[in-house]
């Protein structure tokens, strides 16, 4: 039976298609889910998309954090179910408490759009259980705030605790340890700031990250 | 009930890199102001409540800090509450 995904809507994202588009080629059936609506419709795996939620006003997911469709996003993964935040839903799951430390502004302030190089620093995650570890993946990022920062305690739990998902290759806005994307301590929920649907088929320049949309719908 | 304006001052906490003051920093000496030591960029959040006194007004906003209005993982947050003239 194919997958259902669940893919999180709030005014202002603008990843939502995109991510429906490359779940559904995918063999995945993409369900979008209202952020005014409190549940997540028994989907098998949700994802946070890109965009600017709520407008990105105050801070970056701080008012997404309290749409009704969190608390049940929230419940989710608790239960275990897997959860990846793309880009602004990433910033999202960091303001929710889902995943630790925060996401500011870019190193040298500039916004960011091009194709960069990611490694994978560990397969035991809902989004990267089909790839190798130390794999070099191309995957476009598309941020202001991608700037991963945590205090020296949570860096070491995430190092010591493989939970450094992937690194950039060549960092190009001042994460700290390179960091590109994490997972939270039952490694169930992964946030990201590269957009794996965006490098989903040779047309649009990489197809590198179907073997983490095919890994999501694995463990869904 | 009285009313209070609230200021709150969001700053990066200590030791969190602030790229937008470290910009500022590194454009001032072009200016000529080689003396500045250091420049971190904050906001400034001004509200308006009603509550029966100073006390109660400053807890509630810095509750508000907490929920919303910083981001405690890398920001402080510093609270001035004055009380606005009744009419």
């Amino acid at each position: 039976m194919s997958k259902r995904i669940g893919v999180v809507l709030f005014p202002g994202t603008n990843c939502e298609q995109d991510v429906a588009w490359a779940v559904e080629r995918l063999g995945g059936v993409p369900e979008i889910l209202w952020h005014g609506d409190d549940t997540t419709r028994g989907v098998d795996a949700i994802v946070v998309p890109g965009g600017f939620a709520h407008g990105d006003y105050l801070r970056t997911g701080a008012i997404a954090r309290f749409s009704p469709v969190m608390a049940a996003v929230t419940e989710f993964a608790a239960a275990g179910g897997p959860v990846v935040g793309i880009c602004n839903g990433f910033q999202v799951l960091t303001e929710a408490r889902l995943l630790p430390g925060a996401l500011q502004r870019n190193a040298g302030l500039k916004f960011l759009c091009q194709t960069v190089e990611l490694r994978v620093e560990t397969t035991s995650t809902p989004l990267t259980s089909a790839a190798t570890r130390g794999q070099v993946l191309r995957i476009p990022i598309n941020h202001f705030e991608g700037n991963y920062v945590c205090d020296a305690r949570t860096l070491d739990e995430l190092r010591a605790g493989d939970r450094v998902v992937v690194r950039y290759v060549d960092n190009p806005n001042g994460s700290v340890d390179d960091i590109a994307g994490i997972c939270n301590e039952t490694r169930n929920v992964v946030g990201l700031m590269p957009h794996p649907e965006r490098a989903s088929d040779a047309i649009l320049g990489s197809a590198d990250g179907v073997v983490m949309l095919r890994s999501l719908l694995a463990a869904a | 009930m009285p009313s209070f304006e609230a200021r709150v001052e969001v700053a990066h906490l200590p030791g969190v890199a602030d790229p937008a003051g470290a910009t500022v920093e590194r454009a001032l000496p072009a200016l000529g102001y080689t003396n500045v030591r250091s420049v971190r960029i904050g906001k400034t959040v001004r509200l308006v409540l009603e509550a029966p006194d100073a006390d109660t007004a400053r807890r509630e906003v810095e509750e508000m800090c907490q929920r919303l209005l910083a981001n405690p993982v890398i920001e402080a947050y510093d609270v001035t509450v004055s009380e606005l003239a009744r009419r």
